[in-house]
């Protein structure tokens, strides 16, 4: 019976971690992020970023100015309405953008995404990752791509205060892509599919996006501190009782400790007439 | 005359006047204070009072949800967002309720495993082990139905792919579908149709079959981990000599497991609800989307056993699809466990008296079963297909070949009266 459990636990163990390894799958090493709800600065400089240069086309309509207020350090409602809330809404409404779905799908395509939880979706490391690689390529619509979101449908909405960025690539010619073409569609029509990624991945040797100095309104650790405020924000936006519910979980782990020792106690005090039977 | 006298002459006059019109101490005598339950459970027999328990917990926090839940395809994504938001400590009802539907299939996969290690579904206990058995049916049913509700991408696409399943029945497939969505699609009304399930229908059924399976359990008397009935050898009284009052000691023993269970299910409603895309995938964040595939489409981690087992069938058999027997493969791996009181032939009940071979098989078992859950989880590739082949050939030699390797293998003496 005992190999039986350790067998099982030695083998939970493995998958659990093995599933760890397999979660990731992009090409792109993202920058780590943590977010730190604490920041309340932080979290508040996110908010204003957020109303200027996200809300235009981003709702997040699950989520209320008035709350958003509240939980951020109890903004008073007037500097709200004046600093954030740039339409006729009133506090207590929810944040949602003016921008139409019919205009949304004529300007880009398809209507930008609700973000109230994309930091649940995808991480807040994603969309810190998503927000600093940006960089020029003539060939999309809008003049850039994203490292992280390949081909995504968005303009670079942070340009004035990153500036321009390129990415700088190393080693391989045109013509090396080219010649590697050829094993790469025989891949394809084998249905290897992790054998193109890796193709693929080696191919694209552009492992960075450098900014032009001077080219927009932020330094690089500004724009960098800039993401992390919109990610962290987003992150508080995705569950905003989260820090309550921490906070809550001690207490309440706390008193199960407590309770625990009583269940323990009383438990040993009933079992001792068992047990003494026993050693009659 | 003392005021506690009194107050206890009053409360006998009251046991009284109930007793003679309902069976109230009769009822109470029967299932806890002269139920005489094996001195020697373990560890592995506080698992059904947290089954118990955690049926409770689902009922309870189920009806809050279903207050501010609105059951429409319009409106189900944001009525849970509202409650995560807007309902005062809505948020910690849902992770109860989400975390709860983990927390079941955890307690009640153990609550079987020691079923399937200490031989408590061998006779006269069959019953006690089917009704079980249509426990898990339902449950699974119920968790199914459940997690359509919140509306998010993945609830959409599981709920697609497992139902696109019955679509494999050859003939009648593709109408029977047509006739489980309610609509050519899923739509807001097989949401409605799954919603009135999960909160009507299978609950209701779920507590009467617990209530029964208690019932008969009472009637036979408890297993124990030596697998030898109590019963046999009873005091002048008619107590059995190994049995003791289920209250108040097992009472207090299971009230002492309720803690630890508790603490740490708390620890992941309070401090990782989600379970790291486990418990909630990460997909249902999002509102369901008919044209938006998710990436990895996997059912949440207590069907992917079954679901390893369902994509494991891979070849096609007297011309029908391979996925119709992927769904063979499935329902069979589901129920065949019922069939275990007649596939066990061995003259010992419990796995310390066993051979060798049932140690090992039993040992396999769960190792399979584990692996399978692994595999279900993360998208086929050759070698997990061939994996999860394995695995499902070691799953079901477990229980076929049972008859054979519990009937030749050499076991050890029962004891007379339990031990430790």
């Amino acid at each position: 019976m005992k190999q039986v459990v350790c067998g099982i636990l030695v083998l939970l163990f493995c998958g659990f971690s093995m599933s760890v390894a397999a979660a990731s799958g992009s090409t792109w090493e993202m920058e780590k992020m943590k977010p730190d709800l604490n920041d309340t600065a932080s979290l508040q400089r996110g908010l204003g970023l957020y109303a200027n240069f996200c809300i235009g086309c981003h709702s997040l309509q699950y989520q209320r100015y008035e709350r958003t207020a509240a939980d951020l350090g109890d903004i008073p409602h007037d500097l709200m309405l004046e600093q954030v809330i740039f339409t006729d809404q009133p506090i207590g409404d929810y944040m949602t953008t003016s921008m139409s779905e019919e205009d949304a799908k004529r300007w880009f395509g398809a209507a930008p995404p609700d973000l109230t939880m994309v930091t649940r979706v995808r991480s807040p490391k994603w969309v810190y990752n998503f927000l600093k690689t940006f960089y020029v390529d003539e060939s999309r619509p809008f003049g850039v791509n994203n490292k992280v979101f390949p081909n995504v449908g968005m303009p670079h909405v942070l340009l004035p205060l990153q500036g321009i960025s390129e990415e700088v690539c190393y080693g391989y010619t045109a013509v090396d892509i080219l010649n590697r073409r050829g094993s790469i569609n025989a891949a394809i029509q084998e249905g290897k599919q992790d054998e193109v990624d890796q193709k693929e991945g080696r191919i694209e040797n552009c492992p960075e996006v450098r900014t032009i100095p001077g080219s927009g309104l932020y330094s690089v650790e500004e724009f960098d501190q800039a993401a992390f405020d919109l990610a962290n924000f987003l992150h508080y936006v995705s569950d905003p009782s989260r820090q309550q519910r921490q906070r809550m979980g001690v207490w309440v782990i706390g008193f199960l400790l407590v309770l625990l020792v009583f269940a323990f106690f009383l438990n040993r005090e009933y079992w001792k007439e068992i047990h003494r039977d026993d050693s009659d | 005359m003392s005021e506690s006298t009194d107050r206890q002459g009053f409360l006998s006059k009251c046991r009284t006047w109930i007793d003679t019109r309902f069976p109230w101490t009769d009822t109470l005598e029967r299932h806890a204070t002269k139920y005489y339950a094996p001195r020697n459970f373990n560890f592995w027999y506080v698992f059904g009072a947290l089954a118990a328990f955690v049926l409770i917990l689902q009922l309870a926090t189920g009806l809050w949800l279903t207050m501010t839940y609105e059951p429409t395809g319009e409106g189900a994504f944001r009525s849970v967002e509202y409650t995560m938001r807007e309902v005062e400590f809505g948020w910690l009802i849902r992770y109860l309720h989400s975390t709860g539907a983990s927390a079941f299939f955890v307690v009640v996969y153990i609550h079987m495993f020691r079923g399937f290690a200490y031989g408590s579904y061998r006779a006269p206990r069959e019953l006690i082990w089917l009704i079980g058995m249509g426990i898990y049916l339902v449950l699974m049913a119920e968790g199914f139905f459940g997690y359509l509700l919140p509306w998010g991408n993945m609830s959409y696409w599981g709920a697609q792919v497992i139902v696109s399943l019955v679509g494999a029945i050859p003939f009648f497939g593709p109408d029977l579908m047509e006739w489980v969505r309610g609509d050519f699609v899923m739509s807001g009304i097989t949401l409605n149709r799954f919603f009135a399930l999960h909160v009507f229908a299978l609950p209701g059924a779920l507590v009467v079959l617990v209530f029964v399976h208690i019932i008969a359990l009472h009637h036979v008397g408890s297993n124990n981990p030596d697998g030898i009935e109590i019963k046999a050898k009873k005091d002048e009284k008619g107590v059995p000599l190994d049995g003791i009052p289920f209250h108040p000691y097992y009472t207090v023993h299971d009230f002492f497991a309720i803690v630890v269970f508790l603490i740490l299910f708390c620890a992941v409603v309070f401090f990782a609800p989600e379970m790291f895309g486990y418990f909630i995938e990460k997909p249902n964040f999002e509102i369901a989307n008919p044209l938006k595939t998710p990436e990895h489409i996997a059912p949440v981690w207590y069907y992917t056993p079954f679901y390893a087992m369902l994509r494991a069938a891979t070849f096609p058999l007297f011309t029908v699809d391979a996925k119709f027997w992927g769904l063979v493969v499935m329902a069979g791996a589901i129920l065949i466990p019922a069939a275990l009181p007649w596939l066990d032939k061995s003259p010992v009940r419990s796995i310390r008296y066993k051979g060798r071979i049932s140690k090992l098989m039993l040992g396999l078992f769960v190792i399979s079963f584990v692996v399978l859950g692994y595999l279900g989880t993360i998208p086929p590739s050759p070698f997990a297909t061939l994996l999860a082949q394995i695995g499902t050939i070691i799953y079901f030699a477990y229980f076929l070949l049972m008859p054979w390797y519990t009937s030749v293998e050499k076991t050890k003496p029962e004891p007379d009266r339990v031990t430790g």
